[in-house]
C-alpha cells in the first residue's frame, strides 16, 4: 500500500469524538476498509519448528486468537492474508517460505516469531541456519523470544493490526520475493540486497 | 539375538510396488505432501506414489529443519549443550534434559541426589501426559476431528505447562536438569498444585475418552489400519509407544530401571494388532500408569538437597571415555551418545532421535493404505521435526 503524506483533515478528532458522542459515527471509505481488514487477519497455517506449537496455542482455548479475528488458519496461501514464520528456517526450507510468500495474495504481511525466524536465534551459528528470514521476505513485525509466549505473539497481532489501520488504500507495490535457490554451498544467492544489507561496522577513530 | 522370540524378518514380505498399467487402473500418480502441509506435523515431506487413492510407494525427504544441533554441541561446553536439548524434541524438553544429564553423569561419575531422582520422575511423567495428551489431540485432526480434541488436549497442556513455567522458569524450553540433580527445588505449594493436577487428570481422561474412545469414525479410521508387524519394529529399532502397540513388552523404565523407577508399580500397556487404533490406546493406557508413578512418587519424594552444591557444572571436564545414556522418552527411547577426549567439549555428539527411527517404517505401514490414511498413520507415529531432523 502506498503511503502518501497526510493531508489536513477537514473534520478534526475531537469534533469527530463529539459526533460519536451524539450517537454518529462519521469516518471515511478508507479507515472503514483498514479497521474491517486488521480485524480479519487470516494467518497461513504453517509451523516451522518450536515457536509452531506456541502459535498453536494461541489459538488454542486460554489465549485465543480469536478475539482479535484471526482464528481461520488457512492451510493454503492464496487464502492467507498473514505469514507467520515461526520457528527456524534452514537454508534448505528458505526457497519454500519465499515461495509461499509469494503465493499469498496482496495485501500481505509477515510475522517474524521467535529468535530463530529472526536472527537465527540459538542455531545462528549452524552451517544449514538461515540467519533471518529478512533477508528473503519483508518482515512487518519480529516477535523475539525462545519461544515466545502466546501473549507475545497476540501482542505482534496487536501491533500489526495498528500497522495495517494506518495504512491508506491504492495500488500495492508488488512484493513479488525471488526465491533463492538452494545450493551446493549455500543459498544462491544468499540474501536478497533489496531487502537486506549486512549492517556497517563502523570503527571510532582511535578504538 | 532377537529379544522378542520372534521369526525372522526376512520371511516377511517386503514393500512392492503393486501398481497395474493397464487401460482401466490408468496411471500412477506422484504426489509431494509437505514440506508445508497442515498434515505432515511440521516441515516433513512425503513423496506418495498413488494407484488411485491407494499408496503404493512412500518415500520420506527429512532434513527440512536440520538445524546442526550434533555439530553446534561439539563446540559448546558440556553444560551449554543443555538448552539446545529443549528443542530437540520440543513438546518433551524434561525428558531430553534428563537423558542427556544422565550422559554426562555417567561420563563424569557424578550421583545424584535422592529428591533430585524424585524430582526427575515427576516431570519425566508430568511430560509423557503432556505428549501423549496432545499427540492425540493431533491424531485426531489428522483425521478430520478439527479443533475439539486438540482443545481439550491444550487445556490440559497448559496446566502442565504452568506447572513447568513456576519450577523452570519458561513454559517449553525447559533447561531444569543440572549435572547432579536439578536447577530449582520444588517447593511444597509446587508440590501440592502437582498432585491437584494429578488427581484431577483422571477426570480429564475420562472425559478424553468418554469422547474419543469408543467413538465410531475414530474406530472406522483407525482399526486395522497402518499395522505393524512386531518382527518389523523389532528389526528396525522401533522403542516406544509404537513397539510396545505391535505388541513388543519392551519399555526401558523396566528394563533398564535407570532413575527410582524400579521402586514404582506401574504396569506396561502392549497392544494387540500393531494398528493405528492400538497405538492411540496404548498412549491412553499409559497415561493411566503415568498418572500411578506421579501418585507414588508426589507421595515419597523425601526432603533433602535437590542438586549438590560441589557438583560440578560449567567448566566440566570428565576424564576421556565414552558413554551411551537412554530413557523411555515419551516417543520412545531417547538416548545420547558423548565420547570425551578430556577437553570442555564433548568430542562426539551423537543423539538417538525416536521420532526419527520410528519413521522409517512409515512406508511399510502406509502401503496398500489410502492417502487419507496415511496421514493419519504418520500421525500416530507421532513426530516432532526438531528431533528427526535435529
Amino acid at each position: 500500500m502506498s503511503e502518501p503524506a497526510p493531508a489536513a483533515p477537514a473534520v478534526t478528532d475531537a469534533e469527530r469524538a463529539e459526533l460519536r458522542r451524539h450517537g454518529m459515527l462519521l469516518t471515511s471509505i478508507e479507515e472503514l476498509c483498514d479497521w474491517g481488514r486488521s480485524h480479519s487477519v487470516w494467518p497461513l497455517q504453517f509451523g516451522l519448528a518450536c515457536c509452531a506449537i506456541e502459535m498453536i496455542a494461541a489459538s488454542m482455548a486460554r489465549f485465543d486468537i480469536a478475539r482479535f479475528g484471526s482464528e481461520v488458519f488457512r492451510p493454503s496461501p492464496r487464502q492467507a492474508d498473514l505469514l507467520i514464520v515461526s520457528g527456524t528456517v534452514t537454508k534448505k526450507m528458505a526457497p519454500m517460505v519465499v515461495r509461499i510468500w509469494n503465493q499469498m495474495p496482496e495485501p500481505k504481511y509477515c510475522i517474524a516469531m521467535g529468535a530463530c525466524a529472526i536472527s537465527g536465534g540459538p542455531f545462528k551459528q549452524g552451517y544449514n541456519v538461515l540467519k533471518g528470514i529478512d533477508r528473503f521476505v519483508p518482515v512487518d513485525i519480529y516477535v523475539p523470544g525462545c519461544p515466545p509466549r502466546p501473549e507475545a505473539l497476540l501482542h505482534g497481532l496487536i501491533k500489526l493490526q495498528e500497522k495495517i489501520r494506518g495504512q491508506r488504500l491504492g495500488t500495492p507495490a508488488p512484493s513479488e520475493c525471488p526465491v533463492p535457490e538452494y545450493a551446493a554451498h549455500d543459498l544462491d544467492p544468499t540474501k536478497n540486497p533489496q531487502l537486506w544489507q549486512p549492517p556497517v561496522l563502523v570503527r571510532k577513530e582511535g578504538a | 539375538m532377537n529379544p522378542s522370540g520372534l521369526p525372522p524378518l526376512a520371511s516377511l514380505p517386503g514393500p512392492q510396488i503393486r501398481a497395474v498399467h493397464d487401460e482401466l487402473h490408468g496411471d500412477l500418480l506422484e504426489l509431494s505432501m509437505g514440506p508445508h502441509h497442515p498434515s505432515t506435523h511440521g516441515v516433513f515431506r512425503m513423496v506418495v506414489t498413488l494407484d488411485g487413492e491407494t499408496v503404493v510407494k512412500l518415500k520420506p525427504v527429512f532434513g527440512y529443519l536440520h538445524r546442526n544441533h550434533e555439530k553446534i554441541a561439539e563446540g559448546a561446553s558440556y553444560l551449554g549443550s543443555m538448552p539446545y536439548t529443549d528443542r530437540l524434541d520440543y513438546l518433551c524438553s524434561m525428558t531430553n534434559n534428563w537423558s542427556y544429564a544422565l550422559a554426562v553423569e555417567r561420563l563424569a561419575g557424578q550421583a545424584v541426589s535422592e529428591r533430585a531422582e524424585y524430582v526427575r520422575v515427576i516431570l519425566a511423567e508430568l511430560t509423557r501426559l503432556l505428549n501423549h495428551t496432545c499427540l492425540a489431540g493431533f491424531l485426531l485432526q489428522d483425521g478430520g476431528a478439527s479443533g475439539t480434541p486438540l482443545m481439550y488436549a491444550f487445556r490440559e497442556r497448559e496446566k502442565i505447562l504452568d506447572l513447568f513455567e513456576s519450577l523452570s522458569g519458561s513454559r517449553m524450553m525447559c533447561n531444569y536438569q543440572r549435572f547432579g540433580g536439578c536447577r530449582a527445588d520444588p517447593s511444597p505449594a509446587w508440590l501440592d498444585s502437582a498432585r491437584a493436577l494429578v488427581d484431577g487428570y483422571g477426570r480429564f481422561l475420562d472425559e478424553y475418552e468418554a469422547l474419543l474412545t469408543g467413538n465410531e469414525i475414530l474406530m472406522a479410521r483407525t482399526q486395522g489400519i497402518g499395522r505393524l508387524s512386531p518382527q518389523l519394529a523389532v528389526s528396525a529399532g522401533v522403542t516406544g509407544p509404537m513397539l510396545r502397540a505391535a505388541g513388543v513388552g519392551y519399555d526401558i523404565r523396566k528394563v533398564d530401571g535407570y532413575g527410582f523407577y524400579p521402586r514404582f508399580t506401574f504396569r506396561v500397556p502392549i497392544g494387540a494388532d500393531g494398528d493405528t487404533y492400538d497405538r492411540y490406546m496404548v498412549r491412553i493406557l499409559e497415561m493411566r500408569e503415568s498418572i500411578g508413578i506421579l501418585r507414588q512418587a508426589l507421595r515419597d519424594i523425601p526432603a533433602g538437597p535437590i542438586l549438590d552444591p560441589k557438583a560440578k557444572q560449567r567448566g566440566l571436564r570428565p576424564k576421556a571415555g565414552e558413554v551411551y545414556s537412554r530413557i523411555e522418552g515419551p516417543k520412545g527411547e531417547i538416548g545420547f551418545f558423548l565420547i570425551s577426549d578430556g577437553g570442555p567439549n564433548p568430542y562426539r555428539y551423537r543423539v538417538r532421535p525416536p521420532s526419527l527411527i520410528n519413521l522409517t517404517i512409515l512406508e511399510d505401514m502406509c502401503l496398500g493404505q489410502s492417502i487419507a490414511d496415511s496421514v493419519v498413520i504418520l500421525g500416530s507415529v507421532d513426530i516432532v521435526l526438531g528431533e528427526v531432523d535435529r
